[in-house]
């Protein structure tokens, strides 16, 4: 089975957030770079999946050379072999594109790749590239389990689950409880090294938005404690000061 | 120009986010026709009309029952094309987000979602949406003629005073294409208050020491009509169901009020329930981080706080 695990490059879930130049860049002073939490739950899956199958793994990254390291992690991780397309990952159509251009010319099995992102928490590009490839899509998707040809999976619905079955070739959005997230040993950061990270150049630039500002929310209000011998006084400041009950 | 928006139904009924959609679309354009699937009345569904949609148009094929994704994805992208929409809403879900990115591509529509605002349309089409989960916003011009808005749940309020819509039936091509996947069975909590779309959220963190001191926590919720929820430990400890947990990994919520006891605040906790509009900490440890994100605050024992917090509101209802 060949699986293409997309990942993002994002920066840390606890990263202080802020830009510069008038608002219209991201600012990654001091700013650590990680696999897509939901990327990686999408990747500890293909590594499972590709030792009960003897499948390969190849993981694609669209963006600029600064993103190798979070490949090489993913390589680290079990990955065969990484594709980078190398270009500033501008929109989800942009993006979903680029995979789509690759997996058009490799034809994999399975397209796993985390929800969403947590930097634009779009959950677009999966769906995107099942559309383009006319290829079914699904997501949030919780477990994925593989028989021959066959993918039974469940997905997360408003306040609970559904199951489903399809067959590959298929794209899916994944979050946990998936698989475990996998650490990588010294052994897979001493192979990650010598195995293939191919670039290429991206093959469509359209896009189909255009980001003009970013901004901060305001800052936050000073917290308003109230002493626990004195309950109602909250519920009093619920209602008639937050309006809120 | 004409908006067509997407709504969910739910046991019969238009999901609170989806007439939440409906509001947001009437916001910007006065000509709305909204869009539903699956087994609902003419009557729940012309309540679409009072959060301003004039009509719905109404795929009550059975086979539209389940939420195929691609099926649904197939006859929005038809509707559009019936009544020459250039815009489609729907609220951002499980169900709506993969929906929405199928459509864009059918639709060559420029997508966004977590939207908050309405759109200016002085200079394109900006619209402001929320982006590092909660941390930060952007304003994104949607470049094409035609374009996709997924609403942020809570990010509006819903219209009431409008007339009830005309309900047509709508009948989608199908394609065999469109039902490859094959939903098998649902899981679904039902009675209680669903948390995706609740207005008040009573939370519990690792700070409850076990499953069996929920009681109290369940005690406040039905008392304020909240829906529960916990801390990923606590769902990963089994002690409560995985659709409960919120946060960065979990379900994102953006209730009116969020009320956390004995949560610590962990960033990838508050990733889930920072746009939540006032949030209350129970903690017994004053340096909890999650008073830092907080309106109001007690520090105290959980078990001591909970059940008198539940009689002082049960005092003023009456
Ligand atoms: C990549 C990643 C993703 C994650 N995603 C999520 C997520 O989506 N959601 C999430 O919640 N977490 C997530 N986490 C875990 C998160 O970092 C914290 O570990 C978790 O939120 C802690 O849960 P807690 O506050 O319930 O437990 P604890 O951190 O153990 O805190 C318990 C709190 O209860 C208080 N307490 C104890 N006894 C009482 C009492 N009797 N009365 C009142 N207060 C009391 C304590 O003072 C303490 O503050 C994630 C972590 C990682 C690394």
């Amino acid at each position: 089975m060949k699986i293409l695990v997309c990942i993002t490059h994002v920066p840390d879930t606890t990263s202080k957030i802020s830009f510069t130049d008038g608002n219209t860049q991201f600012d990654k002073t001091g700013v650590q770079f990680i696999i897509g939490p939901y990327d990686d739950y999408a990747l500890a899956r293909a590594v499972e999946l590709k030792e009960q199958s003897n499948g390969t793994i190849t993981v694609l990254n669209v963006g600029e050379a600064e993103t190798e390291p979070t490949l090489r992690k993913a390589l680290a991780i079990g990955a065969d072999d990484a594709i980078r397309v190398n270009a500033n990952p501008t929109d989800s159509y942009f993006v979903a594109n680029q995979i789509a251009a690759i997996a058009k010319e490799h034809q994999y099995d399975l397209i796993l790749m985390g929800r969403e992102s947590i930097d634009f928490n779009s959950g677009a590009v999966h769906g995107m590239v099942g559309e383009i490839l006319g290829i079914p899509s699904l997501s949030p998707i919780m477990t994925l389990d593989i028989d021959g040809t066959t993918a039974k999976m469940t997905r997360e619905i408003e306040g609970g689950k559904e199951t489903l079955e399809a067959e590959l070739p298929l794209v899916l959005g994944c979050q946990e409880p998936i698989a475990e997230w996998k650490i990588p040993n010294m052994r897979g950061i001493m192979t990650a090294r010598s195995k293939p990270l191919n670039v290429v150049e991206p093959t469509d630039n359209s896009v189909r938005t255009q980001l003009k500002e970013y901004q901060m929310p305001p800052a936050k209000g000073a917290v308003k404690m109230i002493s626990a011998d004195n309950v109602s006084e909250l519920v009093n400041l619920l209602k008639n000061e937050a309006k809120v009950i | 120009m004409s908006v067509l928006v997407f709504i969910e139904i739910s046991e019969g009924a238009i999901k609170k986010s989806s007439l939440e959609a409906v509001s947001f679309a009437a916001g910007f354009d006065s000509n709305v026709t909204a869009i539903a699937f699956g087994e609902a009345s003419a009557d729940s569904l012309k309540i679409a009309g009072k959060a301003g949609a004039s009509k719905v148009l109404h795929v009550g094929d059975t086979k539209y029952n389940d939420g195929n994704i691609q099926a649904y994805a197939s006859a929005i992208a038809k509707a559009a094309d019936s009544i020459a929409a250039d815009t489609v809403v729907l609220a951002n879900s499980s169900l709506g987000d993969p929906v929405a990115a199928r459509l864009s591509i059918k639709m060559n529509a420029s997508l966004t979602s977590n939207v908050i605002e309405l759109p200016d349309t002085s200079n394109g089409f900006v619209v402001k949406r929320s982006i590092y989960t909660g941390k930060a916003f952007a304003q994104v011009n949607l470049t094409e003629g035609k374009r996709i808005i997924g609403i942020k749940k809570n990010a509006t309020t819903i219209k009431e005073d409008g007339a009830d819509a005309s309900v047509e039936a709508f009948s989608a091509e199908d394609s065999t294409d469109d039902f490859k996947v094959k939903i098998l069975s649902k899981e679904k909590a039902t009675g209680d208050v669903l948390l995706p779309e609740a207005d008040i959220v009573v939370s519990g963190g690792r700070g409850l020491k076990g499953p069996e001191n929920w009681g109290m926590i369940e005690d406040l919720a039905k008392t304020l009509g909240a829906a529960t929820a916990c801390s990923k430990p606590v769902s990963d400890m089994d002690w409560r169901p995985h659709h409960e947990h919120v946060g960065q990994t979990g379900i994102k919520v953006a209730p009116s009020l969020y009320i956390a006891v004995g949560i610590s605040g962990a960033i990838q906790h508050l990733a889930g329930v920072n746009s939540s509009k006032c949030i209350v900490v129970i903690n017994k440890d004053e340096e909890a981080p999650f008073f830092k994100a907080a309106d109001y605050g007690i520090v105290g024992d959980a078990f001591e706080v909970v059940p008198k917090l539940t009689e002082a509101i049960k005092a003023i209802n009456g």
